[in-house]
C-alpha cells in the first residue's frame, strides 16, 4: 500500500491529514506487517480522522463498527433477518421444513454486519472498529476471533474466510484497559497531543484563510492551558474548533477580551475556565 | 561482530531489559521488532524508535521505560562528540544554549546536551573520565538561571506587547525542563557506554509510576502517583459497572416470559430475564497513617473518594493508635491531595499519648465507638502493614468485625515475605480476614478491581 513512510506522509497530508512521524511510521509497519493498529489517546486528536485518511489514500472502503455498551454479535458480525425469514415461511406454506429451512438460512436472509462485511470480498478496506473501550469484555473476545484468523463461522452457511484482509484500526480512549490478548494481535500507537510547529500546520489546513501569526497564537495559548492540570486538556479538536471561531469572530490578533469570551469554546468545564483565567490573568468582568 | 549480529544482540538486549522493567513481551513481540527494524532501516533513529515501540509496547505508560532503554540500546551517536568543551567555554555554551532556547531549537538543544555532558558531566580522572553526571552537568551549567536572559531576547526580537507575551515564561520554562531531560538521557547513556548497559538499563531507569513500591517511593514519586487517581477510578468504575451489569443480568422469570408470550400465540418467543436491583453497597475503610505507611493510605483514600458515587455509603476512619473518622476532610481534600496526610495528621485525633502504631488499640476502639459504622451491607477494608510495636493485636476486635461485615479484606503495602517478622501480626490477623499484598498501583488497582463489592 505505501512505499515507505515519508510516502505515508505525504499521501496522508493529500487526505486532510497531517501525521507525526511516529504515526507515519506506525501505519507503514502495519501495513507491511499485516497487523490490526490499535489506536489510544485522548479525546480529538485524530485517531478517527487517521482512519478515514487511510481509507481515503488506499482508495478503499471505509467499514466502521462503533462500539458502545451493550454492543453484541448481532451488531457487530451478522444477524438473520428475522422477519424477512417468517414471511419466506409463511409465503411458502406446502413446502417440507427441511426445504424451507435450507432456503432460510441462505445468504438471502443474511444481515452483514461491519466484522463480517470487511472480510469478504475482493475489494480494498480499511475496518475501523472505533472506541472499542467503549464495548464489553466479551465483544473483545469476538474481535479477537476475527482478527487472529480473519474468518468468521456462520453455523448455518460455513466459514467465511477474508481473501483479502482489511487493514484494520482499533481506537480507544482508554477508559477501560483492553485485554492483554486483543493488545497482543495488535501494534500500539499512542497519539497525543501535536508538538507546535505540527499543530500550526493542522490549523491552517482545516481554517483555510487564517493568518499565519493567529494561528501561532492560538496554538502557543492552547499549549498553555495543556501545561495547567486541567480536568479535561484541550484537544486538537478544540483547537481548530477555537481558531474558526477567532475567523469568524474577525479577531485579527489574540487579546484579553478576545480570549475571555471565547475560552469556552476551548474549555469545557466552568472550574477549568477559572482556573484559565487566573493564569492567563484574565481580568474577570 | 558483524552488523546483524550486533542489531541482534542490541535488540535482545533492550527485550530483556524492558522484561526486567515489568514490560510483557513475548516472542510473537520480538519477532515482530525485527521485522520492523528490516522494513525501517536504521538510518533514521526516531523511525526506528517508534517502530519498536509499535511493535513492543501494548499501553502508553510502558514509554518513558522504553525511551530510556531505547536511549541505551540505540544512542544517537557513540563516542563523544569532537573536541571536548573546555570547561573555561562555559560561558560559550550558556550564551548558545540560551540562543538555542530563545529560538525554542529543539535539535540544538539535545546537541547541546551532549557537549555539555562531555564538558562538564566527566568525574574522576579525566579524559577518561569515570564516570558522567547530569547532577554535576546542570550544577555548572545552571540552564534555570537563563530564564531571564532568554525572556528578553525573545521580547527584543518579538516585542512584548502582544497576548503572547504573557505565556513566554512558563514556555522558556518548559523548554529548560527539556533540556534537563535531555542531559539526563546523554549521562545515562554515557555511563553506559563505560559500564555494563545491560546492568544500567536494569537499574538506572525509573519503573513506570504503577510499580513503584509504595513504601519506597519518594515525594514526587507519591505525588505522580496521585494524578494518576483519576484515571485510574474512572478505569476502575468501568470495571465495577460491568461486573455489576453482569451480576443484575440475573435468571429467567418465567412469569413475565409466559405473560409476554401471549402475544406470540403461547409461543414462549422472548424470554424475560429477572432484574435484580440490589442496594449500593457500603464502604468502610480503616488506614494507618503513621509515617511508614502513610503514603500507600493517602492514595488508597483518595481512590476510594474519587470512586464514592460507586457506592451507597462510604465511611474513612484514620487511625496511629487511636481511631478517628476523616471522611469530611476527604471530601474536601480531593482539591488538595498533597496536603491530604498533613492535614488528617493535624485535624483529627489519630495518636495518644505517643506517636507509633497500635493496631490492637485503634480495633478496639474502632469496634467501641463506631459500632453502627459496619453492618450486613458493608465492606470493610483495613490499609496497613500491621507492625503493631509489639502491642497486643487484639484479634477479638478484628474477629468482632468480620462477624458483623459483610466482608472484612486487608491490604498489606508489605512484602508477603515479611509478614509476621519482627513486630508484625500480619499472620495472626491473616488467620481471621482475607489479607492481600498490595505494594503498588499495579496490585492496588487489581484488588479493588476484584475485591470492592457491586
Ligand atoms: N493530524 C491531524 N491532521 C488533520 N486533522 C486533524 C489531525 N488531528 C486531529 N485533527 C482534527 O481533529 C478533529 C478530531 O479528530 P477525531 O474525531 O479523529 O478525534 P478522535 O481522536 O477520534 O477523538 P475521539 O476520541 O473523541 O473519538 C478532526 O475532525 C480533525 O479536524
Ligand atoms: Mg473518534
Amino acid at each position: 500500500m505505501f512505499t515507505s513512510v515519508d510516502d505515508v506522509l505525504a499521501r496522508l497530508a493529500e487526505a486532510g491529514y497531517l501525521a507525526s512521524p511516529a504515526v507515519a511510521t506506525t501505519v507503514f509497519l502495519a501495513d507491511r506487517l499485516g497487523k490490526p493498529l490499535l489506536v489510544e489517546g485522548p479525546a480529538g486528536v485524530g485517531k478517527t480522522e487517521l482512519a478515514k485518511a487511510v481509507a481515503q489514500v488506499a482508495g478503499a472502503r471505509l467499514v466502521r463498527l462503533q462500539c458502545y455498551e451493550g454492543v453484541d454479535e448481532s451488531r457487530a458480525l451478522y444477524e438473520w433477518n428475522h422477519a424477512k425469514q417468517l414471511l419466506r415461511i409463511s409465503a411458502g406454506r406446502d413446502e417440507t421444513w427441511d426445504e424451507a429451512r435450507t432456503d432460510i438460512f441462505s445468504e438471502e436472509f443474511l444481515l452483514p454486519r461491519p466484522l463480517l462485511t470487511a472480510i469478504r470480498g475482493n475489494d480494498p478496506k480499511v475496518l475501523l472498529i472505533d472506541e472499542t473501550d467503549k464495548a464489553d469484555v466479551e465483544v473483545e473476545g469476538l474481535l479477537l476471533e476475527v482478527l487472529s484468523d480473519f474468518q468468521v463461522t456462520v453455523p448455518e452457511l460455513g466459514t467465511v474466510t477474508a481473501s483479502r484482509r482489511p487493514f484494520v484500526v482499533l481506537t480507544s480512549n482508554a477508559t477501560r484497559e483492553l485485554s492483554e490478548a486483543l493488545r497482543r494481535r495488535c501494534l500500539f500507537l499512542h497519539i497525543g497531543f501535536p508538538d507546535a510547529e505540527l499543530e500550526r500546520r493542522i490549523v491552517r489546513l482545516k481554517v483555510p484563510g487564517i493568518d499565519a501569526a493567529l494561528a501561532e497564537s492560538v496554538v502557543r495559548v492552547v499549549g498553555a492551558l495543556r501545561a495547567m492540570d486541567l480536568r479535561k486538556a484541550p484537544s486538537v479538536a478544540e483547537t481548530v474548533d477555537w481558531a474558526r471561531t477567532l475567523l469568524a469572530l474577525g479577531a485579527g490578533t489574540l487579546d484579553e477580551a478576545v480570549v475571555r469570551d471565547s475560552l469556552g469554546v476551548i474549555l469545557k468545564h466552568q472550574d477549568d475556565i477559572l482556573k484559565a483565567e487566573a493564569k492567563l490573568d484574565l481580568d474577570a468582568v | 561482530m558483524n552488523a546483524t549480529a550486533d542489531l541482534t544482540a542490541r535488540l535482545t538486549g533492550l527485550v530483556d531489559a524492558l522484561r526486567a522493567h515489568g514490560v510483557r513481551i513475548g516472542t510473537g513481540e520480538t519477532v515482530d521488532a525485527a521485522r520492523a527494524t528490516r522494513e525501517l532501516g536504521l538510518a533514521d533513529r526516531e523511525s526506528l524508535r517508534e517502530g519498536l515501540a509499535a511493535t513492543l509496547l501494548h499501553t502508553t505508560g510502558q514509554r518513558p521505560v522504553f525511551d530510556a532503554v531505547f536511549d541505551l540500546y540505540f544512542p544517537r551517536r557513540v563516542g563523544a562528540p569532537e573536541g571536548r568543551t573546555d570547561p573555561a567555554d562555559r560561558a560559550a555554551l550558556r550564551e548558545r544554549l540560551a540562543a538555542a532556547l530563545a529560538a525554542d531549537d529543539t535539535a540544538l538543544m539535545a546537541r547541546l546536551a551532549m557537549e555539555a555532558v562531555d564538558g562538564f558531566g566527566g568525574y574522576g580522572s579525566s579524559p577518561a573520565s569515570d564516570g558522567w553526571s547530569s547532577y554535576q552537568t546542570l550544577d555548572r551549567l545552571r540552564p534555570q538561571t537563563l530564564l531571564a536572559r532568554v525572556r528578553d531576547e525573545v521580547r527584543a526580537r518579538d516585542g512584548a506587547a502582544g497576548f503572547g507575551d504573557r505565556l513566554l515564561e512558563d514556555e522558556i520554562r518548559r523548554r529548560i525542563e527539556e533540556f534537563r531531560r535531555m542531559v539526563a538521557a546523554e549521562a545515562r547513556r554515557r555511563v553506559a557506554e563505560r559500564r555494563d548497559r545491560d546492568e544500567i538499563a536494569r537499574r538506572a531507569v525509573a519503573p513506570t509510576a504503577d510499580r513503584v513500591d509504595f513504601l519506597f517511593a519518594g515525594k514526587d514519586r507519591l505525588a505522580e502517583l496521585r494524578r494518576t487517581v483519576q484515571p485510574l477510578a474512572r478505569k476502575l468504575a468501568t470495571r465495577l459497572a460491568a461486573r455489576r451489569r453482569r451480576a443484575a443480568r440475573g435468571s429467567i422469570d418465567l412469569r413475565r416470559t409466559l405473560r409476554g408470550s401471549l402475544s406470540t400465540g403461547g409461543v414462549p418467543m422472548r424470554p424475560v430475564l429477572r432484574r435484580r436491583r440490589p442496594a449500593r453497597p457500603e464502604l468502610v475503610l480503616l488506614c494507618d497513617v503513621s509515617g511508614s505507611v502513610s503514603g500507600f493510605s493517602d492514595f488508597t483514600m483518595l481512590l476510594v473518594q474519587a470512586l464514592h458515587d460507586q457506592f451507597g455509603k462510604v465511611r474513612v476512619f484514620a487511625f496511629v493508635n487511636r481511631i478517628d473518622e476523616v471522611t469530611g476532610l476527604l471530601v474536601h481534600g480531593a482539591a488538595d491531595p498533597d496536603g491530604l496526610g498533613a492535614r488528617i495528621r493535624g485535624e483529627a485525633a489519630v495518636t495518644g499519648w505517643h506517636g507509633s502504631s497500635d493496631y490492637g488499640a485503634a480495633l478496639g476502639e474502632f469496634t467501641e465507638r463506631y459500632a453502627g459504622a459496619v453492618g450486613s451491607r458493608t465492606t470493610v477494608f483495613v490499609l496497613g502493614d500491621a507492625r503493631t510495636n509489639m502491642g497486643d493485636p487484639n484479634l477479638p476486635a478484628l474477629g468482632e468485625l468480620g462477624r458483623r461485615a459483610r466482608r472484612v479484606h486487608w491490604l498489606n503495602p508489605e512484602p508477603r515475605s515479611r509478614w509476621g517478622t519482627g513486630d508484625s501480626a500480619a499472620l495472626e490477623y491473616a488467620g481471621l480476614v482475607g489479607m492481600h499484598e498490595c505494594r503498588t498501583v499495579r496490585q492496588l488497582s487489581d484488588l479493588i478491581g476484584r475485591l470492592l463489592p457491586v
